[in-house]
C-alpha cells in the first residue's frame, strides 16, 4: 500500500494541517501496512525539513518556475495528479481546508478514486478502511467505506494532532518537475491577503464568541481583550454578524465556520442548533450566559452564569495575573 | 448567458436528526425539507446575471420525485427551466457525474452551485464537475464580477482572502455575502406550481461510498456550572488549568 499526506502551504509556510495529513497517513499505515510518503508543491527546503519531526521519512516537492508563489486549481490539481501518479499512491490524505476541499475531489476524478471528505476518524476491518465523517452538520456520524481500489480522502483539521518529536527521523527530500503550461493555470491567482495580526476561527487553538448578549458592537471590546490575553481568535454568532456588528468571517455555524478549537469560549450566545453545528466539536466548551436556562449550558464543560459585561473584565484581569505569573 | 444552476435539497437547519430504522441514514418522517440554504444564492445569482446579460436559468437537482419541491422555490424565484435527475439517495459521486452528463448535453456558459450541501458537507460536487468537464472553477465565492465572459471573483481562505481572474465557461460555487436573495412573492408561488419540470433518467455509475451505520455523537461534557463571583471565576480558571489543560 503507498500512503501519501498532501503538505498544503499557505503564505510562505506549511499550513499547520499538513503535519496533521502525516499524522493521519501513519495511522492509515498502523492500520493497513504500506509506505508512506509526503507530497508537497513549491515548498522551501526548511519547511519540508520540519516534517522529520513528524516521523516522516521521505517526500517528494514538486517544483517548477510556474509554480512559485502561485496557486491554482487547476493547475496545483494537475500537478498533484502526475505527483501522485509518479510514486504509484493507493491512498491519498489532504487536510480538509479550502485547498484540499477543491484539489481532493478533482484529484479523485483523474485518479479514478473513491472520495470521503472531512474524516475525523480511521479504523479497519478484514484490510478494508472504514471512515468517520459527521454529517447533517456534525448531528450524525456515518461510518462509510469507499468501494473503490484507490482513496483519496480529507480529514478535519485539528483532529490528527501530533506533538513535533525532539529528534528528527532520517528524511529524504526528493525533486519532482511536473508537466506544466501557462494553459494549465485556468484561474490565476491575482493577490493573496493574509489577515495581519488578527487570528482566524478557523486557524486558532482557542476561540472567543461573543452573541447578541453582549448588547452593543462596542462591547466586543471586552471580547477582544479577553481573546488577547489567551491569544485566541474572536468568533460570532450569526445575530451579530447579520446586524453588521462583526463580519462574516467571524461567524461560528452551520453558514459559517464549522470549527474544533481545544478550548471555545462562548459570551452571551444562546446555542441554538446552527451554532452548535459550527462548535460542537471543540474539545473543551466554556459558557458565559446570565440565563442559567440557556442551551448552550448542555453542551458546557464549564459555566458561569451571569452578566457578560460584568464578568469579562474581571475573567479578563484575572487571567493577567495568573497567565502572566506563571 | 445561459447558465445552469445545481440545487439539493436537504434536511432544514432546525432537524432533530434521529437515525432511522435501517441503522445508516436518517429517519425522514416529521422532517422539513428545503432548497439548501448555499443554493439560494446560487439561484439568485444566476438569475441576477440573466437580467444583467440576458439567457436562462436552468435549475436541476438529482434525487427521488420529492425533490421536485426545491425546484418549484427555484421556479418560484424566476429560474425558467427545471430538471430532475431520478435517482433516490445517490452519492455525491454520483450527482456530480449526473450533472456533468446533462451539461455535456447542453451548453452552458456558467455552472453554479452552493458552497456546499448542508446534509454531508462535502464540498466535492462542484470540483468533481470541473473535473469531469475539463472546465476552470472557483470555490466558496463571496463576491465577483462577470463582464464580457471574464469573471473576477474574491473568497476567503484560512486566515486570508485570494483573488482569481478566469474566463467562462466555468463552474463555480457561491456563498454568503455574494447577494441577498429574494423572496419569491406569492403569484409567482402558484405559477411555478403548473410549469413544467422535465424528468430525466439517470446515467448508470456506481456509488463510490457505501454508509455502513450511522450515529447520534454522545460528547461527554463536564457541565459544571458556576456562578459569577469572583471565587467562581478563579475556579473557572483553576479548572480550565489544571483538569482541562487548555490554558
Ligand atoms: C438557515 C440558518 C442558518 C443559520 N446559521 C447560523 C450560524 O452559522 N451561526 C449562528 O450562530 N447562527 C446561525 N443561525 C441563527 C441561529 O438560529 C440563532 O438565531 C443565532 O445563533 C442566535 O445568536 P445569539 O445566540 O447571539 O443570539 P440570541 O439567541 O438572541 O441569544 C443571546 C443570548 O445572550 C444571553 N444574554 C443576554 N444578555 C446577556 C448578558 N448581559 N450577559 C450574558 N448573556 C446575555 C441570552 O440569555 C441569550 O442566551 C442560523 C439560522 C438559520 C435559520
Ligand atoms: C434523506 C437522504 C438520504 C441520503 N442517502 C444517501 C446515501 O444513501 N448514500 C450517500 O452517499 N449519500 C446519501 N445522501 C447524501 C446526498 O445524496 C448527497 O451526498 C448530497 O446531495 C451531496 O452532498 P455533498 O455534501 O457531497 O454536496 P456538496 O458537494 O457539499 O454540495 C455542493 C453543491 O453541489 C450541489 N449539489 C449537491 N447535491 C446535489 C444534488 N443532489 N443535485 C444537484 N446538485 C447538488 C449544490 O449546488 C450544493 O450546494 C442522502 C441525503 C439525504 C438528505
Amino acid at each position: 500500500m503507498k500512503i501519501a499526506a498532501f503538505l498544503p502551504k499557505l503564505g510562505d509556510k506549511l499550513h499547520k494541517t499538513a503535519y496533521e495529513a502525516i499524522t493521519a497517513a501513519h495511522q492509515v499505515q498502523a492500520l493497513i501496512g504500506g509506505d508512506v510518503v509526503g507530497l508537497a508543491i513549491d515548498v522551501d527546503q526548511q519547511q519540508l525539513e520540519r516534517t522529520a519531526h513528524y516521523g516522516l521519512t521521505r517526500l517528494i516537492v514538486a517544483e517548477h518556475p510556474l509554480l512559485a508563489n502561485t496557486y491554482s486549481p487547476s493547475a496545483f490539481a494537475k500537478v498533484l495528479h502526475q505527483l501522485a501518479s509518479s510514486q504509484g499512491i493507493d491512498i491519498l490524505i489532504l487536510p480538509n481546508i479550502t485547498y484540499g476541499k477543491e484539489l481532493g475531489p478533482r484529484v479523485a476524478v483523474t485518479f479514478e478514486a473513491g472520495y470521503i471528505a472531512d474524516v475525523i476518524g480511521i479504523e479497519s476491518q478484514n484490510g478494508e478502511l472504514i471512515f468517520r465523517k459527521p454529517v447533517y452538520a456534525g448531528k450524525a456520524i456515518i461510518a462509510a467505506q469507499l468501494k473503490t481500489a484507490k482513496k483519496v480522502f480529507t480529514i478535519r483539521p485539528n483532529i490528527f494532532t501530533a506533538k513535533a518529536a525532539e529528534t528528527a527521523a532520517s528524511l529524504n527530500i526528493e525533486t519532482f518537475t511536473p508537466e506544466l503550461s501557462e494553459a494549465d493555470f485556468r484561474e490565476k491567482r491575482l493577490s493573496i491577503t493574509r489577515s495581519t495580526g488578527k487570528l482566524d476561527v478557523a486557524e486558532a487553538d482557542i476561540v472567543v464568541s461573543g452573541g447578541r448578549g453582549l448588547k452593543a458592537p462596542e462591547n466586543f471590546k471586552l471580547i477582544e481583550e479577553l481573546a488577547e490575553v489567551l491569544g485566541a481568535a474572536v468568533g460570532a454568532s450569526r445575530a451579530v454578524v447579520d446586524a453588521g456588528w462583526r463580519p462574516h468571517s467571524e461567524q461560528v455555524g452551520q453558514t459559517g465556520k464549522t470549527i474544533s478549537p481545544n478550548l471555545y469560549i462562548a459570551v452571551g450566545i444562546s446555542g441554538a442548533v446552527q451554532h452548535l453545528a459550527g462548535m460542537s466539536s471543540s474539545k473543551v466548551i466554556v459558557a458565559i450566559n446570565k440565563d442559567k436556562d440557556a442551551p448552550i449550558f448542555q453542551v458546557a464543560d464549564y459555566g458561569i452564569v451571569g452578566d457578560a459585561l460584568d464578568v469579562l473584565p474581571r475573567l479578563t484581569a484575572k487571567l493577567k495575573e495568573v497567565l502572566h505569573k506563571s | 448567458m445561459n447558465i445552469l444552476v445545481c440545487v439539493s435539497r436537504v434536511p432544514d437547519t432546525a432537524t432533530k436528526v434521529k437515525v432511522a430504522d435501517d441503522g445508516k441514514s436518517i429517519a425522514t418522517q416529521n422532517v422539513k425539507f428545503i432548497l439548501n440554504p448555499y443554493d439560494e444564492f446560487a439561484v439568485e445569482e444566476g438569475l441576477r446575471l440573466r437580467e444583467q446579460h440576458g439567457g436562462s436559468v436552468t435549475v436541476l437537482t438529482v434525487g427521488g420525485q420529492e425533490s421536485t419541491d426545491i425546484l418549484r422555490t427555484a421556479l418560484a424565484m424566476g429560474a425558467d427551466k427545471a430538471a430532475l435527475i431520478q435517482l433516490v439517495n445517490p452519492d455525491s459521486y454520483q450527482v456530480a457525474v449526473n450533472i456533468a452528463q446533462y451539461a455535456r448535453n447542453h451548453s452552458f456558459d456558467l455552472i453554479l452551485f452552493g458552497r456546499q450541501s448542508i446534509d454531508f458537507d462535502s464540498f466535492q460536487v462542484p470540483p468533481m464537475v470541473a473535473q469531469l468537464l475539463d472546465l476552470p472553477c472557483l470555490t466558496i465565492v463571496s463576491q465577483w464580477s462577470v463582464t464580457n465572459g471574464t469573471v473576477k471573483a474574491e473568497r476567503d481562505i484560512e486566515g486570508g482572502k485570494e483573488e482569481f481572474e478566469t474566463a467562462l465557461p466555468l463552474v463555480a460555487s457561491v456563498q454568503k455575502g455574494i447577494n441577498e436573495p429574494r423572496y419569491p412573492k406569492l403569484p409567482d408561488i402558484i405559477k411555478a406550481k403548473s410549469k413544467p419540470i422535465e424528468t430525466i433518467e439517470p446515467v448508470a455509475v456506481e456509488p463510490q461510498l457505501e454508509i455502513l451505520s450511522m450515529e447520534i455523537p454522545q460528547t461527554e461534557r463536564r457541565h459544571v456550572i458556576l456562578g459569577d463571583s469572583d471565587e467562581d471565576l478563579e475556579k473557572l480558571i483553576q479548572l480550565l488549568r489544571e483538569e482541562a489543560k487548555v490554558i
